[in-house]
């Protein structure tokens, strides 16, 4: 198989990932944030199955009295259950009646209505706690590839990591999709895979670096070589996840596509930074901090 | 030896199709039954409906809040859901003043709710001072019935209670204080039923009216009965899923999950051809094995879990794929195909343990640091990680192996390889 040039137009991938950073960053600042969902700020949602069509307007009218602001979508195959999404953590007696109003107009059966509250405090500790999970795996991931390889991969992969990390980030800002408790356990699922994509391009870096004999090695080239030889593999495992997250996320339900829909992003940005991120950079590393 | 090795690789496929036969559907013989694997998995409350509440208690510098007062208060919210008559409720304590309420397929969620926010300390208050006569901890029984109603027409659902002996004491004496006043008696600071003395009570035994239903009445008694929670506590978060929503959100995932998977399978199959098809049969292995170990762990299945287990097929093939694709290096170096496949297991061994191994870390350290949903995530994830290198690594090598002895895989082509002999 002829090699490719991944490293010749590095400047380019790095340039590439850092626009669409900083589109995701501009993104970040006009909207002042992320769009923080209820699992994070609190608030209420409502879930139901009408059972027949309906208009918006008439959940609306209903919803008026209890917050105009009400987010109200359909739901389901047939269009025929509704998700009204609120900021308001609304107590037990004010939910009671709009689950009455609701049930009174369209006669459901309280076994085809879900709700949740939530107050704020539960997201902010969930979250705090992730990140110190997640900088703490780092941290671990970090030290076992020094140990296994050198720290230069662990760098280049710990950089791949956070370049996913913020990639998703960046699609929550730019679409401004409610962020929630799904999006964390979506954010770690990538980490995952995204290290073990990387590590298998790495360990054939590791080879080909152990029966090169030459004094002056060509890093470029060696690179090069290893991501082409790679190639197949990195297209087959990135295309068979896709193909399990699209089925998810065209077929499942609401609950299923939130957590879908991120690791989409997650998936190709891990594909992308393994060969265009992690493997130039560990070049880029490789020269400046010279073996002694 | 070729139709040794041929009989050897069908017995393999019929092995793995039995135990993945008995892990989806079970098996009925005679008197022996085995249920399906998939049945021992217990599905979490989004998936079968049911209500969580999360209650934080209030701590009030004067009072603070000790390990004995959260015991009570499971103890008393305990006795409050007994009397819904729920399956299995899950009551525990989270931290150092949290209380966790699990009420699996319960089927009027408001109601549940009401009973276990409250605080429900009952006070007999007199009207003229604003006195407290009487609190719930002097309350010896309570319960519903009917009595006559006050019109003398009907019957009237009413909460019929004894007082403790020092407790009708106290009623005695505050009774012939206030003949032809009120005493009210009051939830939470809210009037249940301002009735006015008429004559003296002796005997401590009364009744409170003013509820509208039988049920109403059963739910004050229970509260008075099980007692006030020993601090107040906040609703932080309640959770409730309706069971036919749980059920379709169940039928929706797993039929999206069986055609993500199903596409896998075709695309393996398409790719590399006869050892895409092995790959298939062992990632048929991998979901059965994966099915047995939850159930043996006593997992919970929610929907995000279903998500992870789907996804861990889709990352399962990647060690199927970086076998494959090593092998194929190998036999472009011009090895035979035996050899290639022995050498491209044993390198392709290290890439898949350096990478899965990191991946492992990343999940132990998620494991331990974090909490509630992300241990689940993270013990999944090891467990599916862990058993895709058993099964892509033992028994794809020996398929394959008996595959080539049997005369089957003869060349590179047999790989999807074009163009090369």
């Amino acid at each position: 198989m002829k090699t490719i040039n991944f490293m010749g137009p590095r400047k380019i991938w790095f340039g590439i990932s850092l626009a669409l950073l900083a589109v995701g960053l501009i993104f970040l600042i006009i909207n002042g944030g992320l769009n923080l969902g209820m699992d994070f700020v609190g608030g209420s949602s409502i879930h139901a199955t009408i059972g027949k069509t309906f208009e918006v307007s008439e959940i609306r009218e209903i919803m008026d009295k209890y917050d105009p602001e009400a987010t109200i979508t359909h739901a389901g195959q047939n269009k025929d259950q509704v998700i009204v999404r609120t900021k308001i953590s609304f107590d037990n007696e004010k939910r009671a009646e709009i689950i009455k109003a609701f049930s009174d107009k369209y006669s459901i059966e309280s076994k085809n209505i879900s709700f949740e509250t939530i107050g704020p405090t539960v997201g902010k500790e969930l979250a705090m706690q992730s990140l110190i999970a997640v900088l703490l795996a780092f941290a671990g991931i970090m030290i076992y590839i020094s140990v296994r390889f050198e720290w230069r991969f662990g760098l280049a992969a710990l950089s791949a990591l956070f370049h996913d990390t913020a990639m998703m980030v960046a699609a929550y800002a730019v679409f401004q999709i409610p962020v929630n408790g799904t999006f964390i356990a979506a954010l770690l699922t990538i980490i995952g895979y995204s290290i073990n994509d990387t590590i298998v391009i790495f360990d054939k870096i590791r080879e080909n670096l152990k029966i090169e004999h030459s004094k002056k090695i060509d890093y470029d080239n060696l690179v090069n070589v290893s991501v082409t030889q790679t190639l197949a593999r990195s297209i087959n495992t990135s295309l068979t996840t896709l193909i399990t997250i699209f089925a998810l996320y065209f077929l499942g339900v609401p609950a299923i596509r939130d957590f879908a829909f991120p690791m989409i992003i997650g998936v190709v940005s891990g594909c992308y930074s393994t060969i265009f991120i992690a493997s130039p950079l560990w070049v880029v590393l490789r020269k400046r901090f010279k073996v002694s | 030896m070729k139709s040794k090795s041929l009989i050897l690789f069908l017995a393999i496929v019929l092995i793995i199709s039995f135990f993945a036969y008995i892990a989806f559907f079970g098996l009925n013989i005679g008197k022996y039954e085995i249920v399906p694997a998939k049945d021992l998995i217990k599905l979490g409350l989004d998936l079968r409906g049911g209500v969580t509440v999360l209650l934080e208690a209030k701590d009030k510098p004067d009072d603070p809040i000790n390990d004995e007062k959260m015991a009570r208060a499971v103890a008393t919210i305990r006795e409050r859901i007994d009397t819904l008559g729920v399956t299995e409720p899950i009551i525990t304590k989270v931290g150092a003043d949290r209380i966790e309420v699990q009420l699996p397929e319960i089927q009027d969620p408001q109601r549940a709710l009401d009973l276990i926010g409250q605080t429900a300390q009952l006070e007999f208050i007199e009207e003229e001072t604003g006195k407290v006569i009487l609190t719930g901890n002097d309350v010896k029984k309570a319960q519903a019935e009917f009595a006559p109603s006050k019109d003398g027409l009907g019957q009237a659902p009413v909460v019929a209670f004894e007082l403790s002996p020092e407790g009708a004491k106290k009623f005695k004496e505050a009774t012939e204080r206030n003949i032809n006043k009120i005493i009210g008696i009051y939830l939470d600071k809210n009037p249940i039923s301002l009735p006015k003395v008429e004559s003296v009570i002796p005997d401590g035994k009364g009744i409170i009216t003013g509820s509208a239903t039988m049920e109403e009445a059963g739910d004050l008694a229970t509260l008075i009965r099980a007692g006030a929670l020993p601090v107040p506590m906040e609703t932080l978060s309640v959770t409730a899923v309706g069971p036919q929503l749980g059920a379709n959100s169940f039928e929706q995932s797993v039929s999206a999950g069986q055609i993500g998977i199903l596409l896998v399978f075709i695309f393996m199959i398409f790719y590399y051809r006869i050892p895409g098809l092995v790959a298939d049969i062992t990632l048929v292995l991998y979901l059965t094995l994966t099915l047995f170990a939850l159930a043996a762990m006593k997992a919970t299945l929610t929907l995000p879990g279903i998500a992870g287990l789907v996804l861990s097929v889709g990352m399962a093939v990647d060690a199927n794929v970086v076998i494959y694709e090593r092998i194929k290096d190998e036999l472009h170096l011009g090895k035979t195909l035996r050899a290639a496949i022995e050498s491209g297991f044993r390198r392709a061994f290290l890439t898949i343990f350096d990478s899965n191994l990191t991946t492992i870390i990343a999940c132990v350290i998620l494991f331990y640091f974090g909490s509630g949903p992300i241990r689940g995530f993270a013990v999944t994830l090891i467990v599916g990680v862990i058993i895709s290198m058993f099964t892509a690594i033992t028994i794809t090598k020996i398929m394959l192996k008996l595959l080539t002895q049997g005369g089957i895989l003869k060349s590179m082509r047999y790989f999807g390889e074009r163009g090369v002999k």
